[in-house]
């Protein structure tokens, strides 16, 4: 059971509660796959650093999950099929990925910011 | 030929090397968010393009990690493959 992060971004013209749909069923997707949902953090509407199919503008999610190796195959077929989807990310989360995620959402400091202003 | 216009074979270097440190390893941080756009932008120049570790001061080890997130982040759009001013 590897800890994994998934990072989805959804065309904009989706709407607040097709995007929370959408975020359903990927988790559902994960559940019932044997896998185990740590956290999630929705970004919203941002706009994106350059288009993608046209579109300047997306809805940022992630995922934080833990799963079997099998599963990423299926959940990748998953999103590519899915034409909401403009891009997805899936990364394999080592131990000090995951004490990061973990301060990172505890709010203790995790030693980026101090380095950030220097 | 003026007496004050000496020719010096080799430039005066004036500007004092600055001693470089890995951040990382001063700091403690043991994994390259590829999420933080605000601290991997202090590794790109202003083209966006990834700076090299003689400018950076960043052990090897941590260069790569740095440079498989930022590559990770234009991936994502979070950061331009290039752009005319970053900064």
């Amino acid at each position: 059971m590897n800890q994994y992060e998934l990072m989805v971004i959804f065309t904009p013209v989706l709407s607040d509660d097709e995007f929370r749909a959408a975020q359903k069923k990927y988790e559902k997707f994960v559940e019932n796959a044997g896998g185990s949902l740590v956290a999630q953090t929705s970004w919203g509407l941002r706009s994106l650093a350059y288009p993608i199919q046209k579109k300047t503008t997306g809805l940022y999610w992630i995922m934080e999950f833990q799963s079997s190796p099998s599963f990423i195959e299926k959940l990748k077929i998953q999103l590519l099929r899915d034409e909401t989807v403009l891009r997805h990310l899936i990364t394999k989360l080592d131990k000090y990925a995951v004490q990061y995620n973990e301060k990172k959402r505890s709010g203790v400091e995790t030693g980026t910011e101090k380095s950030v202003e220097e | 030929m003026a007496k004050n216009e000496i020719k010096y074979l080799t430039a005066i270097k004036t500007e004092k090397k600055v001693k470089k440190f890995c951040r990382f390893r001063k700091y403690g941080i043991r994994y390259v968010d590829y999420k933080d756009v605000e601290f991997l932008k202090k590794f790109l120049n202003e083209q966006g393009k990834i700076l090299p570790r003689r400018f950076t001061g960043n052990s090897l080890k941590f260069q790569r990690k740095v440079a498989r997130a930022i590559k990770k982040a234009r991936q994502m759009a979070l950061l331009p493959y290039d752009t005319d001013l970053l900064k």
